[in-house]
């Protein structure tokens, strides 16, 4: 079946999100588990409690990090080269703290050392939260706009340092990133360890929540009022031939907000973050952290479509030289291409959304620090 | 112009990171299908043995795989940080394998590793084998598509440039996945990765009996590992071979600086077993040949010439001047002139832009070049000879080596005299890096061998990389040396602490350490212990 080339860039945008949105809702929420191990966990055992709750799932859930950096790569190599590197110190920062989890989650209990524990407790606390922080703060430059330029053959040239990253909108960005991801952690851990822990993480899920919706709250303001927008004032046809130097771009004060005035229905994303978040922190502290857990997934997919939207169809826009951004309709794979890998993607995430419903089916209990005992040896 | 330390630093950069990621794959490619045939056996026979011995491998499966995937994550990452131009330039058809490698391989695998691991207690038995079946698999389809994506590095199948996108294009998927090259270097890979971890535990199996420990469970893994290293290392050296033809095919150049062949010899050409070859000289000193062996391997005929370094750089010369003319009318038709008679100009030269591309490390526009610019291109067109022609001798002769101990191996262990034969255990546990060696060696033959490629004839290295500066490349590539040498000591520690205690770590009391024998009867270090313990018979 031959797809219409402008309707394949649109579903690889969405594709995209979804792969994004999958790391988020599921490695996310390990690296939110991460992120409170030092705080929740106040022994051995408890800790290893709450290691071995996300034990079995946290590598296959990490994939969808892995996949989502091959998708781009495929979809959208223009963008995949100038974000990767031109945040080259960032992608380093998170990459790095991300060697942590591999070797804390197999060498951990490995060697009974309090202080060799402790140590790779910590490493996992890092590969929790730096990870969520630079992911969000690179989301907030995304909004900003970003210091790069096209030449004549593509190559792509990076102008801005890595301490500029840090301007205050992304850095809020980024925190919004580790507080959304530390309550789903803390809701997971509610269901899923056992007393005293979770009571722990009922208190975090309800903090958690309650700052998330503070930050959305005053990220989104910020947008409105402080964040000129670009937008594409003249372009080539939407399905043709990909060229992201034959069209005209411009900075707008509004133009972040312009498709959800032309879409109104699009202002279901950000009322879905706050309302989710909202809910996550009413379900927890009504001991209903399985539904919880669902409204948790929706906010952070209304977060990340909110920005999604605002940013459509941007990917990377430039603000030093704005006919160089990359959208969706120029910085796409050819027509074959995103064909081959539409279908890959069709045939392989249902199997994979299927299998990994049974892992969890099968793994699904309170972790318990008796168990952790019996298991002394074979457990994480 | 790209800045030429910044450029070696990345290639330094990738080569360290690739060559250390690979440090862990193969074991991972062999050690899972040992354990799929050791808990087969678990399965079928109800043997509590096999399921220790399935745990225990299982264990070391683990401490290896952890690093494979914290080195893994870098090479995904990689290409765009350090790359960019190349992943621009041809991440239409390079990206599509590594995303599908992420669909239906790494989900497979790092999803049921889990289960692997922490599963034991929940899952039945037949469950729990499917689920180390999937992992073996999946890790295997890995290295499929992972070998897709290298295979078309080295004979860019299936794709052409478009002077509107600036990049290649893939123009048919199945001629990419179906590419020849791919699929010998998948076979001889995977096969290099089943040797490696036969090695891994026969070397250590070959200890404990040595010490003359937990006999039974050595005796057994030994026989496991034999079998399918034997079968391993006939396969990748069949391959290997396999290879060498299709190289002698799409990769001249490569094969005659592997073989440090200058001059185009009358056919059949003589191997070289050792020589000095010189790229200053274009020669090689002092070369000891085997007469009509090369012509045998790289051509499989008598009659069929292997093209020498010398004749192929003059028609690189061709190429480049061609390659020159390519540019200028790519300019054009980039520029304001994009018309009927420039295109079929550029179409006429199209194919040898990549050769033009060459000179764009000595002057911005290749048009422009001089004609000594353009010798300086001619010697750039062929890799360094000398590194090649020894890494590929060393694995070869690591691979025979191999196949030796692989040969008597398996035959004393089918007259199951194995254990009293300590000359040859010796040899087993000392030969463990060896693999390693020719599996390292094999990969520097293949990337090393295709410069001044990053695709082959299409793309320079020289102008691949990211537009960084040479510090960035100094802080990360530091950054990586630390890291990366923190990681495999503790990852070295570990895996000498567990092989070391066997698979009395598993804490069943069934083993060496944890049994009342070893406290009245230490192990001897003359012949195998006696026969006196009763846990020693697991049947």
């Amino acid at each position: 079946m031959i797809i219409d080339y402008e309707v394949l860039k649109f579903i690889w945008w969405v594709l995209v999100g979804v792969l994004l949105i999958g790391f988020a809702v599921t490695d996310g929420m390990d690296m939110g588990v991460g992120a409170l191990l030092p705080f929740l966990g106040k022994t051995d055992e408890e800790r290893r409690v709450i290691i071995n709750t996300i034990g079995p799932h946290w590598d296959g859930n990490q994939v969808w990090l892995i996949t989502a950096g091959g998708a781009i790569f495929a979809a959208w190599p223009l963008v995949y080269a100038t974000a990767f590197s031109g945040f080259y110190f960032a992608m380093l920062l998170a990459l790095f703290a991300l060697f942590f989890r591999p070797v804390g989650f197999d060498y951990r209990s490995k060697i009974a050392d309090p202080r060799w524990r402790s140590a790779w407790d910590w490493g996992l606390f890092i590969g929790g939260v730096i990870p969520a922080l630079v992911f969000g703060v690179a989301f907030g430059n995304l909004l900003l706009g970003v210091p790069f330029h096209l030449d004549d053959m593509l190559r792509s040239f990076y102008t801005g340092s890595f301490f500029g990253l840090f301007h205050p909108f992304a850095l809020l960005a980024g925190i919004l990133s580790v507080t959304m991801l530390t309550m789903h952690g803390a809701v997971w851990l509610q269901i899923r360890a056992a007393e005293p822990i979770a009571s722990r993480a009922k208190a975090a899920a309800r903090i958690f929540a309650l700052i998330s919706m503070a930050v959305f709250a005053l990220a989104g303001v910020w947008l409105i009022i402080g964040v000129d927008g670009f937008k594409v004032v003249s372009m080539p046809a939407l399905d043709a031939t990909p060229n992201p130097l034959t069209k005209e771009v411009v900075a707008d004060s509004w133009a972040w907000l312009a498709n959800y005035g032309a879409h109104p229905w699009t202002l279901l994303f950000p009322v879905l973050g706050f309302a989710g978040l909202w809910a996550t922190m009413k379900l927890a502290a009504a001991n209903r952290p399985g539904w919880g857990l669902v409204t948790g997934s929706l906010a952070i997919t209304g977060i990340i479509v909110t920005a999604g939207v605002s940013l459509f169809p941007f990917i990377l826009p430039s603000r030093t030289d704005p006919n160089s951004s990359l959208i969706v309709w120029d910085a796409v794979s050819s027509h074959l291409t995103l064909t081959v890998m539409f279908w890959a993607a069709v045939i392989f995430i249902p199997l994979i959304l299927a299998y990994t419903t049974w892992t969890y089916t099968k793994m699904w209990r309170r972790v318990t620090v008796e168990e952790i005992r019996e298991q002394e040896h074979l457990a994480y | 112009m790209l800045d030429s330390t910044m450029i070696e630093l990345s290639r330094w950069q990738f080569a360290m990171t690739a060559m250390y990621h690979f440090l862990f794959v193969p074991l991972t490619l062999g050690l899972a299908w040992i354990l799929v045939i050791m808990e087969s056996v678990y399965v079928m026979t109800g043997r509590e043995i096999y399921r220790d011995m399935t745990k225990f491998w299982g264990k070391l499966f683990g401490i290896n795989f952890a690093l494979g995937v914290t080195t893994g994550l870098t090479m995904e990452f990689q290409f765009g940080t350090n790359w960019a131009y190349y992943s621009h330039y041809v991440g239409d058809v390079f990206g599509a394998p590594l995303a599908i490698e992420g669909l239906m391989a790494f989900f497979l695998e790092s999803t049921f590793i889990g289960l692997f691991f922490l599963g034991w207690e929940r899952l039945s038995k037949r469950q729990h084998l499917t689920v180390t079946f999937l992992m073996a698999l999946a890790s295997n389809l890995s290295a499929l598509w992972i070998l897709v994506a290298n295979g078309w590095m080295q004979n860019p199948v299936g794709a052409e440039f478009s002077y509107e996108t600036m990049r290649m294009e893939m123009t048919n998927f199945m001629d990419v996945v179906l590419n020849p090259v791919a699929q010998v270097k998948f076979v001889h890979t995977v096969a290099a990765g089943y040797v490696t971890a036969s090695m891994f535990v026969l070397g250590i199996s070959s200890w404990y009996m040595l010490k003359g420990r937990d006999l039974a469970f050595a005796k057994r893994s030994f026989s496991v590992a034999i079998g399918f290293g034997l079968a391993g290392i006939l396969s990748v050296i069949l391959l290997g071979d396999e290879s060498g033809y299709e190289v002698g095919d799409v990769q001249k150049v490569k094969l005659a600086a592997i073989e440090a062949e200058w001059h185009s010899e009358p056919a059949p050409a003589g191997f070289t077993i050792i020589g000095f070859p010189s790229n200053e000289d274009e020669e090689t000193h002092g070369a000891i040949k085997i007469p009509w062996l090369l012509g045998l391997i790289a051509t499989r005929s008598l009659d069929t010439e292997v093209k020498g370094l010398k004749d192929l750089m003059r028609d690189h010369e061709i190429r480049i001047r061609s390659g020159m003319i390519a540019y200028d009318y790519l300019q054009r038709l980039r520029g304001d002139q994009d018309t009927p008679e420039n295109r079929a100009v550029f179409e006429d030269h199209k194919d040898d832009l990549g050769y033009g591309l060459l000179l764009k490390r000595y002057i911005d526009d290749p048009s422009q070049a001089s004609e000594e610019q353009i010798r300086m291109a001619v010697k750039d067109s062929i890799p360094e000879v000398a590194p090649l022609f020894w890494s590929f001798r060393v694995m070869v002769a690591a691979g025979f080596w191999m196949l030796a101990l692989m040969i008597l191996g398996f035959y004393f262990n089918a007259k199951r005299v194995i254990q009293e034969k300590r000359w040859l255990l010796r040899l087993f546990l000392w030969s463990i890096p060896v693999p390693w060696i020719a599996a390292e060696t094999g990969w520097f033959v293949a990337e090393f061998g295709r410069q001044p490629w990053a695709i082959g004839e299409v793309l320079p290295t020289s102008i691949a990389a990211s537009s960084l500066a040479a510090s960035d490349l100094i802080i990360s590539l530091s950054a990586f040396i630390l890291f990366y040498t923190v990681l495999l000591i503790i990852e070295m520690y570990l895996m000498f602490k567990f092989g070391r205690q066997g698979p009395s770590s598993l804490h069943t009391g069934r083993y060496h350490h944890e049994t009342a024998a070893t406290t009245s009867h230490p192990p001897t270090a003359g012949g195998p212990a006696p026969v006196l313990a009763p846990h020693k018979r697991q049947d």
